[in-house]
Order: structure tokens, then C-alpha cells, then sequence
């Protein structure tokens, strides 16, 4: 029973990053119907902003969450308007192809920033070291935050989809462009300020990932396993999202305590092959069929 | 300038336009010919991995440039080619049955994958495709018996009907060979009914039904056919690193190949081939470029990606029918001279298209 709880825990807190990832790729995807392959990018350049000030700057935990997610929604909005505006309209993969093309440089030029380079990073933060007995089931309060501080972050952003001026014109111009055009919603300058938002869920993914696997270059590489969380939960659904990342880091967590060894790292592709034979909208999906 | 004045049927069926054509494939086939006897034997070498890349990069523009299927696991089928040929190699069987074999067992795995993937579209046959390049990858990493394992396999050199492929020049004829025969059947394959209806498909998945076009059946062979040639291209990239492990047939490979048509210039048989040398001199650019650069930044192991980012993402935006459209503005400047104007090839202004299904 001890196992099971522990191992249902920590899938939970890892599932608890992939359901961020993921989140960010869905508010992107309904806004702009881009797929941003850099979101694992993204996580890792905010854990490094993170780490640049704690560490080399010396703040506390709390102003470097702060300070991290500011810097990375100005830049995420800066990589909307300088590179995807452009691309705007063309086919779907181009863009995508973009959005590959800005992870390679990310993750070059992060690595070449002196500093920063190829090394594993610390965020130094105040529950490291310490373990809480749940039930016989050890969990580490690093764990448990990512939990806490995921839901925290969920409910902000559903009161802040429902009940701020900004939210709704999001979800308006995510569900019909030019309906919200028409309605005088600026559609554009919402897509900027969506991948800000996205780029500011990342940067807390990253924070919150962390702990876990520290903070380095090829950190991006971990936001691929948000893919099949996204698509578990329905590529546009951002309660579908959450769900998707709590399955994913779940049949991990499982598949890696039962099952032979290496199924861990699959365990999440398995998954989105047998969702996308079966049933491919997802568990959250909307089922339209196309009109001509 | 030049006119075309059909006179004949058959015009449309030859392979060359007019004499101008033959002229220039010719000179080029005759250049190719003689190029191992002036170059390097260093260089002979990356000429090999260019010829291995365009049949690679022929497999993508046949799926990706003329059907509109997008895969991001091709390396599992170069994995698939790679590892047939090392492990028939190994128990005897002559180069011309293990690369058939390479090719058709990689065209099998390439139906498994494509069967799922009629009912996808756009980017979730991306993560599909991307899901069975990660369990293929992992999968060649646990099989140590045939596979080997991450300690990986060596091979042998080619014996081709008796003849050893022991050196690199010998090596470039045989891939030049081939490429040319995979080039004519692709030429040919596009002028057929299956070719067309690729094309259809890529440009309208709805009226390429109502034209009486089984979707089902044509992207299930557009996978076959491109996996086919990635296994085969696996084969011989084998044989030209003699050694292969997990590592070379990762997702950032399955990127490369997939970046390769964008660059090289979607839909045309030339961008397969231009995006081929574009992915083979880079790598080879950036080292001669480092001994210019000051060693602060020559030393870095992210000047790479960096670069090729940079570059990726400057086709995409400013040139979005990649190297071979540079090629053909130019080449049409010049034949008009001078009356080319600067929109001629601009892009139609373009709308938002939703995949969203409303």
C-alpha cells in the first residue's frame, strides 16, 4: 500500500510538470493553432533565469520565480511578434518547422552564455532536504510543492480565464478568431500576449521541475513527454491538459516500478500510439467532423 | 529565352525538355563521373554521406514535399535499414539481398506506422510518428541480441557480386548508381497515377477523395515507399560508418531529415538533393569557419544548433520554397533578363487556415 501511494505521488509531481508543458502548448494551440515545439525550450531557459537569480544574483526563492517568469512572458511575447507574426497563415508544419528552428537556437545559444554553458544547476529553494510521512509512503516536501504550487497555479488561471477582461478576450479569440475579431477583440496583439502567458507557465514548469532533474541545457528535451499528455487529454482542451499530464506522469511512475526495465521512457509514446489509434480526440477532445 | 513548342504527345512524356536540358543533365552526370578522380579521398567520403542523405532526402520529399504527410521518426526506419543489413550482413547474405531486404523490411515497418496514421492529421501524425521513433530507438537499445545493444555492432565492408566496396571511391559509384536509379523511378513515379494522386493528397485531402482517390491506400504506400528508401539509405550508412549504435538514429536525426526538405525546397526533387548537401557541408563549414572565429566562441559545442536554427528559421521566413526556389529566381533572372520583376514569385497573401475541424 506504502509503494503504491509513493509511486502514485511522485507520478502525480512529474505529472504535474508534463500537465504545465502541456498547458502551454494547448493555450498556444487554441490561440494561434501552433504546435511550439520549443516549450520544452522555454521551460529550460526559465529554469535558467531562475537559477541566474538565485544564485549568481543572490535573490530569494520567491522574487527569482517572480523575476524569471517576468523576463521569460516579455520573451516569449518577443519570439511571437519577431519570429512566428511572419509565418502567420502559412502551413501548419511550417510554422511548427519555425518553432523547431528557435529550440535549436535556444538551446545553442544558452549553451554558449558564459555562465550557463553544459553544466546541471541547483535552484537553491526552501524545502530541499526535507521528507514528510504520508501513510507509510515517504514523499520529499519538493514533491508535494510541485503538487501544491500546480494546483495553485491552476486555479489562478481559471479565475483569471474566467473573470479578467484579458482572459475572456483569450478564450474568445481561441474558440473564433473572427468572430472576436469582428467583436473588437485585437486578435493579434492577444496571440502576443497568449505565448507570454505560455512562456510564463513554461518558466514555472521549469522552476518546479527543477528539484527534480535540475536545471540544464538539454532540459528542453523532457517538455517532449508533455506531447502525449496533450494529446491523452485532447490536443485543445485545457482541462484535457491537466488530466493528460497526470495519466502520463502516472503510467510512468508505474511502468517504471512493474514493468522490465526501459518501458519508463516509453511508457508515455505507448500511451499517445494506442489514445491516437483508439481514440484519437483525446479524453477531453471536442468530436467535429469537417465541413467542406 | 526559351520556348517549348509542343509539337508531339510525346513531348510530355520525355524525360528532358529540349536539348538545353539534356545538355546540362549530361555535363552534370559526366562532372559526377569524373569528380572522385579530383578530389580527396576526405572528401570522396562526404560526397558518399551526401548521395546516402539525398535518397534520404528523396523518401521525405516523397512524403513530406508531395503527399503533405509530415513524419518526425524517420530515423526508426533508417534504425530498421541499418540494423537488417548488419545483422544479414553478419549470417552471409549477399549486399544485393540484404539491402532489398533492408529496403522492404523497413517499407513493412513504414506500413504499420502509416495505418495508424490515416486517421491522423497534421500534428498528431507529427507526435505519432514521433512516438514510434522513441519506442524503435528504445527498442534497438534492449534487443542486444540482434541489435547489440548500446555497446552497437560492427560491419564489414560491401561485397558487391564479388567486387569489395574497400574504399571510398568505389563507395561513391555504388551510391551514385543508386541514386540515379532511385531518381529515375521517382521522376517516373510522380508522372504516374500514384504520383498524382500524392499530390492531391497534398493539396487537398477533400477533393482528392471525391476525385475517387483511396486515401487510405495512397498514404499507406507514400509511407511504404519513403521508409523503403530510408531503410535502404540505412543500409549504406551503415557500411559507410561500419559501426552503428542507438545513439545515431535519435529524434534529432528524424529533425534533421525533416529540416533537409524544408531547406532543400518542398516539392521538387532537386530541394531532396540541394537540402542533402545543405545538411552534409554545414557541419564541415562550421569547422573551417571556427579557425576564423575567436576561440571563445570557436570552442563551443552550441555554435551547431545555433547556426542551423538561425538558418532554418531564415528559409522559413524569407524564402520559403527553400534552396531550390533561390535557384529558380535566379536562374529566371537571368533568363529574362531584364525584365524580372521583383514580385513574380511572391507569395499570394494568405489567410489564416484552420485544420480545426468546425
Amino acid at each position: 500500500m506504502a509503494t503504491l501511494l509513493q509511486l502514485a505521488l511522485s507520478g502525480i509531481a512529474i505529472g504535474c510538470v508534463y500537465a504545465l508543458v502541456a498547458l502551454g502548448f494547448v493555450l498556444i494551440y487554441k490561440a494561434t493553432e501552433t504546435v511550439n515545439f520549443a516549450q520544452g525550450e522555454l521551460m529550460m531557459l526559465g529554469g535558467f533565469f531562475a537559477y541566474t537569480a538565485t544564485a549568481l544574483m543572490g535573490w530569494p526563492y520567491w522574487a527569482a520565480i517572480v523575476f524569471a517568469v517576468l523576463v521569460m512572458a516579455l520573451f516569449g511575447m518577443g519570439i511571437e511578434r519577431i519570429v512566428l507574426r511572419p509565418v502567420l497563415g502559412q502551413a501548419q508544419f511550417t510554422v511548427v518547422m519555425v518553432t523547431i528552428g528557435v529550440g535549436y537556437v535556444m538551446r545553442g545559444v544558452v549553451s554558449m552564455v558564459p555562465g550557463w554553458g553544459t553544466d546541471t544547476y541547483k535552484i537553491a529553494n526552501p524545502f530541499a532536504d526535507r521528507v514528510i510521512n504520508i501513510g507509510g509512503a515517504a514523499i520529499s516536501l519538493e514533491q508535494l510543492m510541485i503538487i501544491v504550487m500546480t494546483a495553485a497555479l491552476c486555479a489562478v488561471l481559471f479565475l483569471f480565464f474566467r473573470f479578467t477582461r484579458i482572459g475572456v478576450a483569450m478564450q474568445a479569440s481561441s474558440q473564433n478568431q473572427l468572430a472576436a475579431y469582428y467583436m473588437g477583440i485585437p486578435v493579434r496583439r492577444i496571440n502576443t500576449l497568449i505565448w507570454g502567458l505560455s512562456a510564463a507557465v513554461a518558466t514555472f514548469a521549469g522552476i518546479l521541475l527543477a528539484p527534480l532533474t535540475f536545471v540544464h541545457a538539454n532540459m528542453g528535451f523532457i517538455g517532449l513527454k508533455a506531447f502525449p499528455a496533450a494529446v491523452v487529454g485532447g490536443f485543445g482542451s485545457i482541462p484535457g491538459a491537466i488530466v493528460g499530464g497526470l495519466v502520463i506522469g502516472l503510467v510512468e511512475s508505474f511502468a517504471g516500478y512493474y514493468l522490465p526495465e526501459g518501458f519508463k521512457d516509453i511508457a508515455a509514446y505507448i500511451v499517445v500510439l494506442l489514445v491516437l489509434i483508439f481514440k484519437p480526440s483525446g479524453l477531453f477532445g471536442d468530436k467535429l467532423t469537417k465541413k467542406v | 529565352m526559351r520556348f517549348l513548342f509542343k509539337t508531339d504527345y510525346d513531348q510530355d512524356v520525355r524525360l528532358f525538355k529540349d536539348g538545353q536540358q539534356k545538355f546540362w543533365y549530361g555535363a552534370l552526370a559526366i562532372f559526377l563521373l569524373g569528380l572522385p578522380l579530383a578530389l580527396p579521398e576526405y572528401l570522396v567520403g562526404q560526397m558518399v554521406f551526401i548521395l546516402i542523405y539525398s535518397i534520404i532526402g528523396l523518401g521525405m520529399m516523397l512524403l513530406i514535399g508531395f503527399t503533405g504527410q509530415i513524419s518526425l521518426g524517420h530515423a526508426a526506419f533508417l534504425a530498421v535499414g541499418a540494423y537488417t543489413e548488419a545483422w544479414l550482413q553478419a549470417r552471409g547474405a549477399p549486399f544485393a539481398v540484404s539491402l532489398a531486404a533492408a529496403g522492404l523490411l523497413a517499407g513493412l515497418a513504414g506500413v504499420i506506422v502509416g495505418l495508424p496514421a490515416l486517421r491522423l492529421k497534421g500534428i498528431y501524425l507529427a507526435i505519432a510518428t514521433m512516438a514510434f521513433g522513441f519506442i524503435v530507438e528504445e527498442a534497438v537499445t534492449r534487443w542486444d541480441s540482434v541489435t547489440g545493444g548500446n555497446s552497437g555492432k560492427q560491419l564489414k565492408q560491401i561485397d558487391f557480386f564479388g567486387a569489395l566496396i574497400d574504399n571510398d571511391v568505389r563507395f561513391y559509384y555504388l551510391c551514385l548508381g543508386l541514386v540515379f536509379i532511385i531518381m529515375l523511378g521517382m521522376i517516373n513515379l510522380m508522372r504516374s497515377s500514384t504520383g498524382r494522386a500524392f499530390v492531391a493528397i497534398r493539396d487537398s485531402e477533400i477533393s482528392a477523395q471525391s476525385m475517387g482517390i483511396h486515401l487510405a491506400r495512397y498514404k499507406t504506400i507514400a509511407f511504404a515507399i519513403s521508409a523503403a528508401l530510408t531503410g535502404m539509405a540505412g543500409a549504406l550508412y551503415a557500411h559507410k560508418l561500419q559501426f552503428i549504435s542507438p545513439e545515431q538514429f535519435n529524434l534529432l536525426v528524424s529533425i534533421e531529415m525533416a529540416t533537409l526538405v524544408f531547406i532543400g525546397g518542398l516539392g521538387s526533387f532537386h530541394g531532396a538533393i540541394f537540402g542533402a548537401i545543405f545538411v552534409i557541408t554545414l557541419p564541415q563549414l562550421i569547422v573551417f569557419m571556427k579557425d576564423y572565429l575567436p576561440p571563445a566562441i570557436a570552442q563551443q559545442t552550441g555554435l551547431q544548433p545555433t547556426i542551423f536554427g538561425l538558418i532554418l528559421i531564415g528559409f522559413l521566413l524569407f524564402e520559403p520554397l527553400g534552396i531550390y526556389g533561390r535557384w529558380v529566381k535566379i536562374r529566371t533572372y537571368f533568363s529574362l533578363f531584364p525584365f524580372y520583376r521583383r514580385g513574380m514569385f511572391r507569395r499570394q497573401k494568405t489567410y489564416m487556415k484552420s485544420d480545426r475541424l468546425k
